[in-house]
């Protein structure tokens, strides 16, 4: 045993953790006892229990972190599960290459960023990571290696996409990349005044624009409801003026405090501060692609501000033929209880299909916002929201996920039964023992 | 273009360390006992800016396989700029106090291979006139302690060789770096509980890069190590045999 201690980021107790260092992407998973299941670890980056096995083993991954290969010339390059986006970056930026789908944080494992087929502000274009996928390794606990990739062990491949660590544990992979001119980003900030105004201005900015994304005041009621920035972008194809610095990350939070330092009023007033953090209705600027992309990875640890008791983050998907409405329907409950967060995110989907079996992503809009845990209070706003996203025929993202009902899993993800036909009877997770409804083991 | 030979290449410290020195663009030169592992190791460092990756598979606490890698580290490279000396092992104390052959064997894998290595080196380096030789010692060196005298003994040897030899190439361009680091959450620790002072092989690797560059003769890493071991240097004995250090 070595390591630990082992959490996910949302910071919630689901009981002890144990975990067994994997840094030989050539040896053997970990021997485990008859009945024990494992379950690989990245950088724990996963808001809710998906990246967690309590009772069980995790296979820490966060040493499994070489580089195999890279081609600067095609832009392909060849890791291992557990390297960071942030190592790529740092090593494919300087040469001209850009991660071809990049998450709100630069600190997900490779490994990581395919089990959950994360997604990001150009997913109108790109659609998910799993797109960009070329091939991985997938080790499995009778001690297979299976070799996956669009050709070639087809099932294993897209059922490992957005698979939750579940059919095995991912050694290596292999993706491409895309090409840019620089490290920076033209982009542009728009205020909007409600949901109306923001599904315009995503239609009329998704052919012109390859990021897009808005935060949204998620305090805001009646006829504010819905009011934010909206924010797109393009890689700069020139710099416009001298040389820009390197930004460098700056404060982190030492310790958690014991209280949340989130609550009403510290969120209302930022909110309300936010919404006006440009004086004009519209502002363009060349910016770095780090405070674009990774706006919190400034902040180190942002989560501890959330106090012993964590948060949990809700991020829903609902069809776009619904979104209007049952986004103002979701906004308002969220707004009338008060509670809710810093960085609440809207952002339209494209209709690139995902390749997973398993994968969150689908034509609609999408929210994501965090709230601090306040145990029963905030599970029943919870419940609510999964009410309203589950009538509009919408999911939510197992990998914020720390509650959800298995109805609501079932509902959200009508290939779960050819999925499971490709688990690991080794592998199992906190998060796939409750959604299957056998949470006992866990304390959640 | 820097010339770079590491001795241990995979140990958890020298690879972080090696992963800071990649970036310029050098010539790598590694030396381990896994040659499946160093090709590891090759492959990252050349993706991370590493211009070209020798390896060489070796036991170091064998006299004749020392002398071979030394002699396939100057077939590959005619100049050697910086040399980082990393191997070792964590020897089990209990087990070599009731036993002769696993003490010596744990000085001659931790203290007599950097010796006769450090031997060799500073021939070349003295005619060079140039260059820089890093060895990885520890704070165990600093002083004697009940839980592990043995490797502290071994480490103490070859900082003292180090002072000796920074002192005969005081002359010459040739810098001499004594590592110290503190706890490190490595491979070799794993069996340790984890506190405050634990560092990790990034962090420790990023000062090792630094102390290189700026040729300092001894760092401890993380830096605050240098002060505590002033204290543990200067408890007098009847306090210190009193604790369980």
């Amino acid at each position: 045993m070595s390591g630990g201690p082992y959490q996910s980021w949302g910071r919630i107790d689901f009981g002890p953790q144990s975990g067994v260092r994997f840094d030989d992407r050539t040896s053997a998973l970990p021997q485990i006892e008859a009945g024990q299941t494992m379950l690989p670890y990245g950088n724990g980056r996963s808001y809710g229990d998906s990246c967690l096995n309590t009772g069980g083993v995790l296979i820490d991954c966060r040493h499994l972190d070489r580089f195999i290969a890279f081609d600067a010339d095609s832009g392909v390059l060849r890791c291992e599960a557990g390297v960071l986006l942030a190592d790529i970056l740092d090593v494919v930026v300087p040469r001209g290459w850009f991660l071809p789908v990049s998450p709100g944080t630069r600190l997900v494992t490779v490994g990581g960023a395919i089990a959950n087929d994360i997604h990001g502000k150009n997913h109108h274009r790109a659609g998910t990571f799993g797109s960009h996928l070329r091939s991985f390794e997938l080790l499995r606990s009778d001690g297979a290696r299976l070799f996956c990739a669009p050709q070639e062990n087809r099932d294993y491949f897209h059922a490992t996409i957005g698979g939750l660590g579940l059919t095995g544990m991912v050694t290596w992979a292999e993706l491409q990349l895309k090409p840019i001119a620089n490290a920076y980003i033209d982009q542009e900030i728009i205020r909007f005044h409600n949901l109306t105004e923001f599904f315009r201005l995503s239609e009329a900015s998704d052919d012109g624009f390859e990021y897009t994304v808005a935060w949204i005041d998620c305090l805001a009621k009646d006829v504010s409801l819905g009011r934010g920035l909206f924010m797109r972008g393009n890689h700069a194809t020139e710099i416009a003026r001298g040389e820009p610095k390197t930004p460098r990350d700056g404060l982190s939070v030492p310790f958690a405090p014991p209280l949340s330092l989130i609550n009403q009023v510290s969120l209302r007033a930022f909110n309300a501060l936010y919404f006006r953090k440009q004086r004009e209705d519209e502002a363009a600027a060349q910016v770095h692609y780090r405070p674009f992309f990774y706006p919190l990875d400034a902040i180190g640890d942002w989560n501890r501000m959330y106090g012993p008791k964590g948060f949990f983050q809700y991020q829903c998907v609902l069809p776009l033929a619904e979104g209007d409405a049952g986004m103002t329907e979701i906004l308002r409950k969220i707004a009338a209880a008060g509670m809710g967060s810093f960085l609440a995110v809207l952002k339209i989907f494209g209709d690139r299909p995902s390749p997973g079996l398993m994968s969150f992503p689908r034509p609609g809009v999408t929210l994501a916002l965090d709230f601090p845990n306040t145990g029963d209070k905030v599970r029943g706003l919870l419940d609510q929201l999964d009410a309203i996203t589950g009538a509009c025929g919408g999911a939510v993202y197992p990998a914020k996920d720390a509650r959800m009902s298995p109805q609501m899993f079932r509902q959200a993800f009508p290939r779960l039964e050819e999925f499971a036909k490709w688990t690991d009877p080794a592998f199992s997770s906190s998060f796939w023992r409750r959604v299957n409804g056998a949470n006992s083991q866990d304390n959640s | 273009m820097e010339n770079i030979v590491i001795f241990g290449a995979y140990s958890a410290i020298a690879e972080a360390t090696a992963r800071h020195l990649a970036p310029s663009g050098g010539r790598f030169f590694l030396v381990g006992r896994d040659s499946a592992k160093l090709d590891q190791v090759a492959a990252d460092l050349k993706v991370r800016g590493a211009q070209e990756v020798h390896i060489f598979a070796s036991d170091l606490a064998v006299p004749s396989e020392m002398l071979a890698s030394v002699e396939a580290l100057y077939g590959a490279f005619d100049k050697v700029d910086v040399a980082l000396l990393a191997h070792g092992t964590l020897p089990d104390q209990q087990a070599c106090q009731g036993d002769a052959a696993q003490t010596l064997a744990a000085l001659e894998v931790n203290g007599l291979s950097h010796i006769g290595l450090l031997t060799l080196l500073a021939e070349r380096l003295e005619q060079q006139g140039s260059g820089t030789i890093a060895v990885i010692t520890s704070v165990a060196g600093d002083r004697g302690r009940k839980s592990n005298y043995v490797y502290g003994t071994a480490k103490r040897a070859v900082s003292t060789f180090l002072d000796g030899l920074r002192h005969r190439l005081a002359a010459t361009d040739v810098k001499v770096i004594d590592i110290r680091p503190g706890f490190v959450d490595t491979p070799m620790t794993a069996d340790f509980d984890k506190g405050a002072l634990w560092a990790s092989p990034d962090k420790v690797g990023g000062d090792i890069a630094r102390a290189i560059e700026k040729g300092r003769p001894v760092v401890y890493s993380p830096w605050f190590w240098r002060y505590i071991m002033v204290i543990i240097r200067n408890v007098p004995a009847f306090v210190f045999h009193k604790t369980n250090l």
